[in-house]
C-alpha cells in the first residue's frame, strides 16, 4: 500500500467526521485525536519492528515485550482501584500468562523462534491477558458490592474468606471468560477473524492462515482462563484479615 | 458471670468507650436512633468487626482468643435482610455446613424448619419463590444450624408487615426459651422491644447511655432516653 492510497483512507474518517458535525454529536474533537493518536503510534511500531527485526537480537525482542507488559499493566491497574497490592498481582499475572504461553509454542516447536514470530504472538497475548483482567475486575468489584451481605453471611457462619467470596469470585471469573467462548462458537461464521484476514489479504494460503488463527484462538482460551484465575485468586485475599473479617474494598472505590 | 462483656470498646467513630454485659439464657435488645452503633456492637460479638480499644469477651476470655471460625458457629447471627444464596430452601439451611465442608441432612434440615413452624416440603422450594415472612423464618432457621449459644438478631423484622412481625416476636420468645439460647436483637421499634425483652441497652450517638432489665426504659430519669420514648428523636 502506497501512502497515497493510505491518504485516501482517511475517507473513511471524514465521513464519521461529517456525521457528528451534521448531527451535533460533539465527537469531531475525540475523532480527530483519535486518528491522529492511531497513526502516530502504528507508525512508530511499524519503524521500531522493522528495527527490532532487522537486528535479530534477543534484547530487543525483550524490550519490547517488557513495553507491552508495562503498558497493558497500567491500563488495568487503574481499573483495580481499591484492591490492596493489585499493581503486583496484574504484573506478575501477565509475566506468568506471556511466559507460559511463549514457553508452550517454543518449547514444542509449535512457532519458530525469531522476532516476527515472537512479537506479534505476544502482543495478542497480552492484549487478551489485559482485556480479561479488565473484565474481570470489572465484574468482581460490582459483585463485592452487590454480594457483601452473603460475604459477610458466610464470614458469620465461620466460613473462611474463600468459601465467603467463592460465588462472586466464581461468577466474575466466568463472565469475564463468556465473550472468548462465545466467539469461538461462532468464528468463520458471523466474521473472518482478524489476524487470519490480515495474512489472507497479505497473500498466504487460506489454509495456512486458518491454523495460525486456530494456534492463536487456543492460545487465547489459555489466556482467557489463566488471566481471569490468576486476578482473581490473587486478590481475593487482600479483602480479608487474619481475623476473618471482610475488609472490603478501599471505601472511595466501592 | 454474664456470657458477653464489652470492656472500654471504641471502633472508629462509631462507639465510643462501651463497657457493659449480657445476662446469658435472656433476650436483650438494643435500642436508640439510627447511627447509634447498635449494628457496629452486633458485629463485634461474632468477629466480624474488631474494636480499636477495648475488649468484648466472651464467657470471661476475648473473643479473639477462641478460634473464631468455630466462635461463629457458637455465636450466630440472622442479618436485616435476610440474604440468601441462589437455589433452593435446603441450599440456604446447608449452607452454614457446607462451609465447614459438612452436609446437614435431611431429617435435621426438617426439624429446623418445623422449628420455625414450616413443613419440610418447603425444602425444595427455589427461595425466590417464597414470602417475606418465610424468608425471616428461615433465616432463622438457619442460624440454628450449628445449635448455637447465641443468636444475634439485626432487625430481622423490618421489612415485615404488623401480622407476620408478631409471629417472628412469638417464634423468637419461643425458641429462645425451648433452646435456652441467649439472645441480642437489635431493633428500631421501641413497642417490639418492649414485647420482647428481658434486658435493654440504649445507646446514642455510639455511646451506650444505660443498660439492664427492661423496666429501665420507661423509668429512668435520663433525658435523652426519656427523650426518644417520647418519641422527639
Amino acid at each position: 500500500m502506497s501512502f497515497l492510497q493510505l491518504g485516501l483512507s482517511l475517507i473513511f474518517v471524514a465521513i464519521p467526521l461529517g456525521l457528528t458535525l451534521f448531527l451535533k454529536l460533539g465527537l469531531e474533537k475525540d475523532i480527530i485525536i483519535a486518528t491522529v493518536r492511531s497513526v502516530i503510534q502504528l507508525l512508530i511500531i511499524g519503524y521500531i519492528l522493522t528495527f527490532v527485526f532487522e537486528s535479530d537480537s534477543v534484547i530487543f525482542i525483550i524490550l519490547m515485550i517488557l513495553l507491552m507488559i508495562a503498558a497493558a499493566s497500567q491500563n488495568v491497574v487503574k481499573k483495580g482501584t481499591g484492591i490492596p497490592g493489585i499493581t503486583a498481582i496484574i504484573i506478575f499475572t501477565l509475566f506468568v500468562v506471556e511466559a507460559v504461553s511463549m514457553g508452550i509454542l517454543l518449547g514444542f516447536s509449535i512457532i519458530p523462534a525469531e522476532p516476527e514470530q515472537i512479537i506479534p504472538i505476544s502482543g495478542m497475548v497480552i492484549g487478551n491477558c489485559m482485556v480479561l483482567s479488565l473484565l474481570f475486575l470489572n465484574k468482581f468489584k460490582d459483585e463485592l458490592v452487590a454480594g457483601e451481605e452473603v460475604i459477610e453471611l458466610i464470614l458469620s457462619f465461620g466460613g473462611a474468606p474463600e468459601a465467603a467470596i467463592s460465588r462472586s469470585l466464581k461468577s466474575s471469573i466466568r463472565t469475564s471468560m463468556i465473550p472468548t467462548v462465545e466467539a469461538m462458537k461462532t468464528m468463520g461464521l458471523v466474521q473472518l477473524p482478524g489476524m487470519m484476514s490480515g495474512l489472507i489479504i497479505g497473500g498466504a494460503d487460506p489454509l495456512e492462515a486458518v491454523m495460525y488463527q486456530l494456534l492463536i484462538l487456543f492460545l487465547i482460551l489459555t489466556t482467557a482462563a489463566l488471566s481471569s484465575v490468576m486476578v482473581g485468586y490473587m486478590s481475593y485475599p487482600k479483602l480479608f484479615n487474619q481475623r476473618l473479617q471482610y475488609i472490603g474494598l478501599r471505601p472511595s472505590e466501592k | 458471670m454474664p456470657i458477653i462483656e464489652f470492656k472500654n470498646v471504641s471502633h472508629n467513630d462509631i462507639l465510643h468507650n462501651i463497657t457493659g454485659s449480657f445476662r446469658e439464657s435472656r433476650i436483650t435488645t438494643f435500642v436508640g436512633p439510627s447511627g447509634a452503633g447498635k449494628s457496629t456492637c452486633l458485629k463485634m460479638i461474632n468477629g466480624l468487626l474488631s474494636p480499636d480499644a477495648g475488649e468484648v469477651l466472651y464467657r470471661g476470655k476475648d473473643i479473639f482468643d477462641y478460634d473464631i471460625s468455630g466462635l461463629r458457629k457458637t455465636v450466630s447471627m440472622a442479618f436485616q435482610s435476610s440474604p440468601m444464596i441462589h437455589g433452593t430452601v435446603y441450599d440456604n439451611l446447608n449452607l452454614p455446613c457446607e462451609v465447614h465442608g459438612e452436609v446437614l441432612g435431611e431429617a435435621r434440615a426438617a426439624e429446623l424448619l418445623d422449628m420455625v413452624e414450616l413443613d419440610a416440603s418447603f425444602l425444595t422450594r427455589p427461595v425466590r419463590e417464597i414470602s417475606g415472612g418465610e424468608r425471616s423464618r428461615i433465616s432463622l432457621a438457619r442460624t440454628f444450624v450449628h445449635r448455637p449459644e447465641v443468636l444475634l438478631l439485626d432487625e430481622i423484622t423490618s421489612s415485615l408487615d404488623y401480622v407476620l412481625v408478631r409471629d417472628i416476636e412469638r417464634l423468637v420468645m419461643r425458641l429462645q426459651s425451648e433452646q435456652d439460647v441467649t439472645v441480642i436483637w437489635i431493633t428500631h421499634d421501641l413497642e417490639q422491644a418492649r414485647r420482647v425483652s428481658h434486658d435493654m441497652w440504649f445507646l446514642r450517638k455510639g455511646e451506650l447511655i444505660e443498660y439492664g432489665p427492661a423496666e429501665f426504659i420507661d423509668r429512668t430519669e435520663n433525658p435523652e432516653i426519656r427523650s426518644f420514648v417520647k418519641g422527639e428523636h
